[in-house]
C-alpha cells in the first residue's frame, strides 16, 4: 500500500523528536523518561527491520533488547531513588 | 496484495502515528509527570500496533509463517506488562528525589496518601497508650 520505507522514516522522525528531550531536559529524570520512550520505539523499529529483511532472527533480538532495556530502566530508577 | 497485508499495513501505520504523538507529548508537556503520562501511554499503544501489525503483515508475504505472529504476540505482551512497571518506578524516583510539580497542578494524591499514612502511623499509638495508662492508674 504505502511501503515499509515510509514507516521507517516516520519512526526516525519520532526518535529525533524524542531525542530533543534527551538533550534539552532540565532534570535527570526527564532524560531518563525520554530514553525509556526511545527504547520502546527501538523495539518496534527492530521488529520492522525483521520484516524489512525477511529474517525472523531479528525478532529474538528485539525481545532480548526489550528485556535488557527494562532491567536498565529499573536499575536507573532504583539508583535515583537512593536504593542500590 | 491480499487482505492480511492490508490489515497489517493499517496497524503499522496507526502504530507509527501513535509513536509520533508520544514524542510530541514528550516535547509539549510542561512537567516530568505529565510527560511520562502521555508518552508512556501512547508509546505502548503504538508499539502494540506496530508489533502485532508486523506479525499479521508477515503472514501475507511469501516468507511468512505462523511463527511470526506467535513471536510478535510474545514481544507485545512483554512490552504491555513491563512498560507501566518501568514508568511507575521512574515516576516514584522522580517524586522521591524531590522534583517539584508544575505550578498549574491542582491535586497531589500521592502526598495526601503519604501524609494520611504518616498520621495513621503516628496517631493510633497515643489513643491506645493513654487509655491503658489511665486504666492502670485507676
Amino acid at each position: 500500500m504505502i511501503g515499509i520505507n515510509v514507516y521507517l522514516a516516520l519512526i526516525a522522525i519520532a526518535t529525533l523528536l524524542s531525542m530533543y528531550r534527551v538533550f534539552r531536559g532540565p532534570t535527570t529524570v526527564d532524560r531518563l523518561v525520554a530514553v525509556d520512550i526511545m527504547t520502546t520505539i527501538t523495539t518496534g523499529l527492530m521488529v520492522l527491520f525483521a520484516l524489512y529483511y525477511g529474517r525472523m532472527i531479528f525478532l529474538d533480538v528485539a525481545l532480548v533488547y526489550a528485556i535488557l532495556a527494562f532491567g536498565g530502566v529499573i536499575a536507573f530508577a532504583r539508583y535515583m531513588e537512593g536504593g542500590l | 496484495m491480499n487482505a492480511l497485508t492490508a490489515v497489517g499495513e493499517i496497524l503499522v501505520l496507526l502504530g507509527t502515528f501513535f509513536y509520533i504523538l508520544s514524542s510530541l507529548g514528550l516535547i509539549r508537556m510542561p512537567d516530568v509527570y505529565n510527560r511520562m503520562q502521555t508518552a508512556t501511554k501512547s508509546a505502548t499503544l503504538g508499539s502494540l500496533g506496530v508489533i502485532i501489525g508486523v506479525g499479521i503483515w508477515a503472514l501475507g508475504t511469501d516468507f511468512g509463517s505462523a511463527a511470526w505472529l506467535t513471536k510478535t504476540i510474545v514481544i507485545a505482551v512483554f512490552l504491555l506488562l513491563t512498560n507501566p512497571i518501568s514508568a511507575h518506578a521512574l515516576i516514584r524516583a522522580a517524586y522521591k528525589s524531590g522534583i517539584p510539580l508544575w505550578e498549574g497542578s491542582v491535586v497531589d494524591r500521592y502526598r495526601e496518601h503519604l501524609e494520611a499514612k504518616e498520621k495513621e502511623a503516628g496517631s493510633p499509638k497515643n489513643p491506645d497508650e493513654t487509655p491503658i495508662k489511665e486504666g492502670g492508674v485507676e
